[in-house]
């Protein structure tokens, strides 16, 4: 039955395509993705992959972040307005934006604050019938960035009005929205398919409002789109978009360069010179909206004195570290937060590489013979493509003010979970990558008084930092937070909890045919707006 | 003989068990802890973790645990991916065939060339062709997979445009999987073209995935024919008269095949679980991946379903040579 259900579903998906392709001249566009997506319904997953298969082609959500920046921008709302105490949101809809018609769902309405609602409760509420639809769900971003504990509820004022009740202030509210697990569904597919008993189809079978329409998936290989016509913002000028699954970095370019795909995500750095030198591709890059820093536990002595902390940061020579680990594709981090993000203190001086002073300083602070862990990640990681080889330069480094560096490291699993011990022995190499573009989502996620224990790996709860970054929270003017951030960055770098190490540059190679790709800060990977030459 | 292979079933049972406790146990000894990975950078609070436990079922003791699934294994519930969501049996049964098709290639194609070659190099023994067959045999048996790959991918695909680069079909084809086997689904379909496009991508990787067994095959069968090759009913056969074509081909091959059908049954369980590399390279929608994604991923339900069926599988495998022993020796049957 089961098996009989999926063949008509993908000969109905065949039937769509072979309709679009041949059309009189159809666009197609073919992107080699790098992995394959955990499922389509973007809210249960945390994955980069997953989002640019579902959230980012088939979805749309109330507020989007314009394209190449983390500026937020409508979406499917049109306008809102902030209630002065910072606890309600109330977002206006906007009218005749259609959902997509496919082989297996055919829309009877176009879309209003039930599908609001419904995107919403299904993560919020434990009592509603989509919280637990398919078997092991769980809204693990939603629930990461703390929605359960902000939303109060979400009601329906009327069909194109929508509010956002919160429990406590929180300026990041509308960056929160923007994010892949706040895109909207059809409330009334879901009914179809509830009624139909396959809600399982609902993370298989994707239905949105957004640029392209999901057509067919077979798994590890192939995910096929067509444009949407009646697309809300104007259809793509490109046909059909496929997604050819395509694992490993040096097969994808030999794939690029064959013709047999249009646009790669992640190549190898060691290919980056062999891509610029020819003619037919285009390299396009991106400052990473992330940062790669070695976190002391500033409860740990000597490292609980800010003098022992700023001296090491005077011993690390970042540029060996740019040109043995990053090769080319990183940038020097200064602050904790990245160039790109609004509120990034740029007056802010970086600690000089410069060993003589960090011994004197070391002197001073009355350490001698100091003996350290550095822990080092076993997995690449955007931030840090090779954080071994970087904990070897920094032991390096530090022998050469007198300091001994023990490396250490645990399985992946294992180093996150021990990391966040109070009192662990050693500093950590670790990092992050922005979630929405909002300073909140560095400076409170990694080193607000709530994260010790936890994400605060430096266990570092500086009175000065946190009263200004909670202040920052609840203030919703831009030019006032941006202010209160930069203060706070000007405190992270009096008390150094961390050496900012760097922030990864991201490069992504296409055919020089392809025109219109923006790159998305955030990491992402949109095909809205794309074009490709004949 | 139905005895025989009643005897052979019987003996799945305790292997059954082993495979499935073995799996069970051996994944949660790993560390790492499944949530952990999920949560990544960002942390998971003690009491969600709390929350999620239950939920999946890991607060129960572990003989619990087992039980539970072993229960659901007769029900046919072989559990649900933590990464996918999805049932661990439907994904195995998608990826399986693109498998099982790659891994048939591979085994007909060392076959078909590795016992000519063995018998070649046998029956030339020491000469110039027996050292080049058996050199280019070691060669192959101790080449690095991926590098072997890359430079098959960058001369064949890129230099001479002959192959496509990776992939089970072009993507201007799309038809609905009636078996999951590319080649005859390409075939059902009737779209022009789509079958010489399937069998196009196969050559490749099958060519990897060949490879070592190709080499091994070969150098089991030469040493078996060396072996056969000297005994007396050989020289009896050779001092009747009768044609060596008919010597080698019939008293000798049909001995020595014993030893090499127990190679190549061996070589079909490697081809089955040791295509992950090959299945990386090319882009291959197979098991060996999402194995391995998931044994990194610590996904403990996908991990012990999916060895669980491989198990199956080459089980199956290992009895149908356990037959083809009986077929060709029937000493081996009556014993």
């Amino acid at each position: 039955m089961k098996f009989q259900k999926s063949l008509k579903a993908t000969l109905l998906g065949a039937s769509l395509a072979v309709i679009a392709a041949t059309g009189a001249s159809a666009k197609t566009l073919v992107y080699c993705s790098e992995g394959s997506p955990e499922g389509f319904d973007t809210a249960l997953y945390t994955a980069g992959t997953t989002f640019d298969a579902s959230s980012k082609p088939v979805y749309n959500r109330l507020v989007e972040f314009r394209r190449g920046t983390t500026e937020v921008l409508p979406g499917l709302a049109e306008s809102w307005e902030v209630s002065e105490d910072g606890l309600e949101y109330t977002f206006h809809l906007r009218k005749g934006v259609k959902f997509h018609t496919t082989d297996f769902f055919t829309p009877t309405r176009e879309f209003n604050a039930d599908d609001v609602v419904f995107s919403f409760e299904r993560q919020l509420k434990s009592d509603n019938p989509w919280h637990e639809y398919t078997p092991g769900a769980s809204w693990e971003y939603f629930n990461g960035m703390s929605m359960p504990d902000l939303i109060k509820e979400v009601v329906k004022e009327d069909d194109y009005t929508v509010k956002f009740v919160l429990n406590r202030p929180e300026a990041p509210m509308l960056a929160n929205l923007a994010m892949d697990f706040a895109s909207i569904l059809s409330a009334e597919y879901a009914d179809q398919l509830a009624e139909a008993g396959t809600k399982e189809q609902l993370n298989q079978q994707p239905v949105g409002t957004g640029p392209f329409s999901f057509v067919g998936y077979q798994k590890d290989a192939v995910i096929r789109y067509a444009a949407f016509d009646d697309y809300w913002n104007g259809k793509q000028p490109i046909d059909n978009l496929i997604f050819a699954i395509t694992p490993d970095a040096a097969v994808r370019l030999q794939k690029l360069k064959a013709g047999e795909c249009h646009v790669m995500p992640y190549p190898a750095p060691a290919d980056i010179a062999d891509i610029q030198s020819d003619d037919s591709l285009t390299l396009v890059e991106q400052q990473g909206l992330n940062v790669g820093y070695l976190a002391y536990n500033t409860k740990q002595a000597p490292f609980d004195k800010k003098e022992v902390r700023k001296a090491l940061n005077h011993a690390i020579n970042k540029q060996a570290i740019l040109d043995a680990v990053f090769q080319g594709s990183g940038q020097a981090a200064k602050n904790p937060i990245p160039p790109t993000m609004w509120s990034y203190n740029d007056d802010i001086k970086d600690d000089v590489y410069d060993p003589e002073l960090a011994k004197k300083m070391l002197e001073d602070a009355g350490v001698s013979d100091l003996s350290m862990k550095v822990w080092a990640m076993p997995v690449q990681r955007p931030y840090n493509p090779n954080a071994r080889r970087m904990a070897e330069v920094i032991q390096a480094d530090f022998a050469k003010v007198g300091v001994d560096v023990e490396i250490v490291t645990y399985e992946w699993g294992e180093y996150l979970d021990r990391s966040k011990a109070e009192d662990r022995d050693g500093a950590v190499l670790l990092g992050w990558t922005g979630d929405n573009g909002d300073p909140d989502n560095f400076l409170a996620v990694l080193l607000g008084c709530d994260g010790v224990g936890g994400s605060n790996r430096a266990q570092w709860c500086n009175e000065d930092f946190e009263a200004l970054i909670q202040k920052a929270k609840t203030v919703t003017d831009k030019a006032e937070r941006t202010k209160l951030y930069e203060e706070a960055q000007v405190v992270f770098k009096e008390e150094a909890p961390w050496a900012t190490i760097a922030h990864s540059v991201v490069f992504m190679p296409m055919s020089s045919k392809v025109s219109g790709y923006v790159m998305d800060p955030l990491g992402g990977h949109w095909f809205d707006g794309v074009d490709i030459a004949e | 003989m139905l005895r025989f292979i009643l005897g052979r079933i019987g003996l799945l049972i305790p292997t059954f068990f082993g495979v499935t406790f073995v799996a069970f146990l051996f994944i949660r000894l790993l560390p790492g802890d499944p949530l952990e990975l999920l949560a990544g950078e960002r942390g998971i609070s003690p009491e969600r973790k709390a929350q999620l436990m239950v939920q999946m079922g890991f607060d129960k003791p572990f003989l619990q645990q087992y039980w539970d699934y072993v229960v659901g294994i007769f029900h046919g519930d072989l559990g649900v991916s933590f990464a996918s969501k999805k049932p661990v049996l439907d994904e195995f049964l998608t990826l399986f065939p693109a498998t099982a098709e790659l891994a048939l290639c591979a085994i007909i194609l060392a076959v078909c060339l590795g016992i000519p070659a063995g018998i070649f190099a046998a029956v030339k023994r020491g000469s110039f062709f027996d050292q080049t067959i058996m050199g280019t045999a070691l060669v192959g048996y101790s080449m690095p997979i991926f590098w072997w790959a890359l430079l098959l991918i960058v001369f064949f695909s890129g230099t001479l445009g002959w192959t496509p680069v990776s992939g089970r079909i072009s993507l201007m084809y799309f038809f609905p999987q009636v078996t999951g086997f590319m080649l005859i689904d390409s075939l059902l379909s009737g779209e022009k073209g789509a079958f010489l496009s399937a069998l196009s991508h196969l050559i490749l990787p099958s060519i990897v995935l060949a490879t070592i067994p190709l080499a091994v095959i070969a150098r089991q069968t030469r040493s078996a024919m060396l072996e056969v090759l000297g005994e007396d009913y050989v020289r009896t056969a050779r001092a009747k008269g009768l044609p060596p074509r008919r010597v080698i081909g019939l008293h000798a091959l049909r001995n020595a095949l014993i030893p090499v059908i127990t190679t190549i049954g061996l070589q079909v369980g490697v081809l089955l679980t040791g295509a992950i590399l090959t299945e990386t390279i090319f882009s291959w929608p197979g098991i060996g991946k999402w194995l391995i994604e998931s044994i990194s991923r610590r996904d403990y339900t996908v991990v012990q379903g999916g060895l669980l069926m491989i198990a199956g599988v080459i089980m199956v495998v290992n009895l149908i040579v356990d037959v083809l022993y009986g077929l060709i020796n029937p000493r081996i049957r009556h014993n």
